[in-house]
């Protein structure tokens, strides 16, 4: 089937097979590889896109339901030579990753887990962060991290 | 994942025409089909995704009635939405401790009440024998890895488990569900909507085909400010209860006047306990009244090879879930 998808305010036409998940477009046909399949079940959280700004999985999403909404990956927060966004230095400032390969879904979950206004103490952000796991048990660095994001994105 | 036909609908009279069709699936937030279409345990024919239809049936209202919840609000919404958290605790208290909040943010509340068991076997097409799978092949879990599996309204076919924490709410406060068919419009108490599994566990719900669920209805109590949910599971955040209890209470001067009780995790389908509640009612509440209700709960409990803890974490889950609701200020 013919789809149309707005990706990091671009527009994306392509022809799929009905059962491709927005991760495996992003994956597999645009080469926006910064989105991970850790489980594709939806259990890691490491394909966490935003759509309209709320956090969802690519895994559990059909490229065909995600048509008409602004999607947005690790690639868009940031442009070439553009500076980082807040939770991106917040990452790189803490350490708060090992391997890495959960770090993408991370630092979109965390975006939003801060815009939903779920970030306000350390405890909440460690309820609102469980939807992504760390097999690295990077755990306090992230929290760390978006705590510091969280006063640079202008909220308390 | 096998093929299947996708429809994108807009309103509900085109819903239903294409969710009557045999094999059709009503498709919302999808992480349910998803899930157990990638395992090939579920294999729809058509998905009509309704996901559109949030505009006319996703609203949430309160008035002198109760709560009235469109079936495709969000969990997300429904659980941050002011009212529900200052008059229906319990309700937003079992949403935030559903899944993880990416989840949240895609399911519907009609998705998360029809969602399915999380028996290992059920899951697992690699095992032969599922009764809820596929009819008459046995049940793999009696006598295997049953730790999670139900200990209330099980049967000799199925010990499958109702693993979902928002319906448990609902059913404890006596909620109303309306449905729209091809046929016309008709409302059942959500109690009525799952069905225990007797010899026909694959048959879930008392749905008729392409029935769509329009809204829930919580009715207005003097109870519902003194409610909570208590889940208690294997790790603290993002797992499945292990044993929940969804209650409310209506304390005056020391006597219950009224109680409502829910169990989760330990129940075949969305558990209401009318024995736990009646043996609170008119009583005086402390700890022994609590433990007699959470004996009732659990008097009728089956177990199996692992399930042996159950009743017993049921029965201190739901003995510490009245007393926190008693101690609560309202
Ligand atoms: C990793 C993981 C962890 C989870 N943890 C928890 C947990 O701790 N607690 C918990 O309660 N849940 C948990 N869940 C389950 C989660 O709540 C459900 O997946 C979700 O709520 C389903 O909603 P949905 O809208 O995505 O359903 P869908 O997949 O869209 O639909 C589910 C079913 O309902 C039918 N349906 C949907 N809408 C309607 C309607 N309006 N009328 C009639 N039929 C309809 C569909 O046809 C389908 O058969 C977890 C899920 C995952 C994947
Ligand atoms: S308990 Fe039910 S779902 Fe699990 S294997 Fe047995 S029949 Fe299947
Ligand atoms: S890859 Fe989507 S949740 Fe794991
Ligand atoms: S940094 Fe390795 S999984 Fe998180």
């Amino acid at each position: 089937m013919d789809i149309v998808l707005t990706i990091n305010g671009r527009e994306h036409r392509l022809g799929v097979d009905v059962r491709t998940t927005l991760l495996d477009v992003l994956r597999e046909r645009l080469g926006l590889t910064g989105s991970k399949k850790g489980c594709d079940q939806g259990q890691c959280g490491a394909c966490t896109v935003l759509m309209d700004g709320q956090r969802v999985l690519g895994c559990f999403t059909l490229a065909a339901a995600a048509q008409g909404a602004a999607i947005t990956t690790i690639e868009g927060l940031a442009g070439d030579g553009a500076p980082l966004h807040p939770m991106q230095q917040a990452f790189l400032d803490h350490d708060a990753y090992q391997c890495g390969y959960c770090t993408p879904g991370q630092i979109m979950s965390a975006i939003a887990c801060v815009t939903e206004g779920h970030a306000r103490t350390e405890d909440e952000i460690r309820e609102f962060m469980s939807g992504n796991l760390c097999r690295c048990a990077a755990y306090p660095k992230i929290v760390a991290a978006v705590a510091q994001a969280k006063l640079a994105m202008g909220h308390a | 994942m096998r093929t299947f036909g996708y429809d994108h609908v807009h309103g509900v009279p085109d819903a239903l025409r294409a969710g009557t069709d045999p094999g059709a699936h009503y498709f919302a937030g999808g992480t349910v089909l998803l899930d157990l279409m990638k395992l090939d345990v579920m294999q729809p024919g058509a998905l009509v995704n309704i996901g559109d239809l949030r505009g006319q049936l996703g609203a949430v209202a309160l008035d002198g009635d109760g709560l009235h919840l469109g079936a495709l609000a969000r969990m997300a919404e429904v659980a941050d939405h002011p009212a529900v958290a200052q008059h229906y605790p319990v309700l937003a208290q079992a949403l935030h401790s559903a899944a993880s909040p990416q989840l949240r943010n895609m399911a519907s509340l009609a998705g998360t009440v029809l969602q399915r068991t999380r028996c290992s076997y059920f899951r697992d097409t690699s095992w032969d024998a599922c009764n809820k799978r596929s009819p008459g092949s046995g049940c793999a879990a009696i006598g295997g890895v049953n730790r999670h599996l139900a200990v209330l309204g099980v049967s000799d076919h199925c010990i499958a488990h109702y693993p979902g924490d928002f319906a448990t709410a609902l059913v404890a406060l006596g909620t109303t569900v309306d449905l729209q068919g091809e046929d016309g419009t008709r409302s059942l108490p959500l109690e009525e909507l799952h069905r225990l599994p007797g010899d026909t566990p694959h048959v879930e719900t008392t749905l008729r085909p392409g029935e769509l669920i329009t809204a829930f209805h919580v009715p207005a109590a003097p109870w519902m400010r003194r409610s909570l949910y208590l889940k208690v599971r294997d790790r603290e955040s993002y797992a499945f209860a292990l044993a929940s209890a969804a209650v409310a209470l209506d304390l005056q001067a020391g006597t219950v006047r009224g109680a409502r009780i829910g169990l989760g995790g330990v129940a075949a389908k969305p558990w209401r306990s009318h024995a736990a509640e009646a043996a609170l009612v008119g009583r005086r509440f402390d700890e022994a009244a609590a433990e007699a209700a959470a004996a009732e709960a659990f008097r009728n409990a089956v177990v199996h090879e692992e399930t042996g803890f159950k009743p017993e974490l049921g029965r201190r889950t739901l003995v510490r879930a009245l007393l926190d609701a008693a101690a609560l200020e309202v």
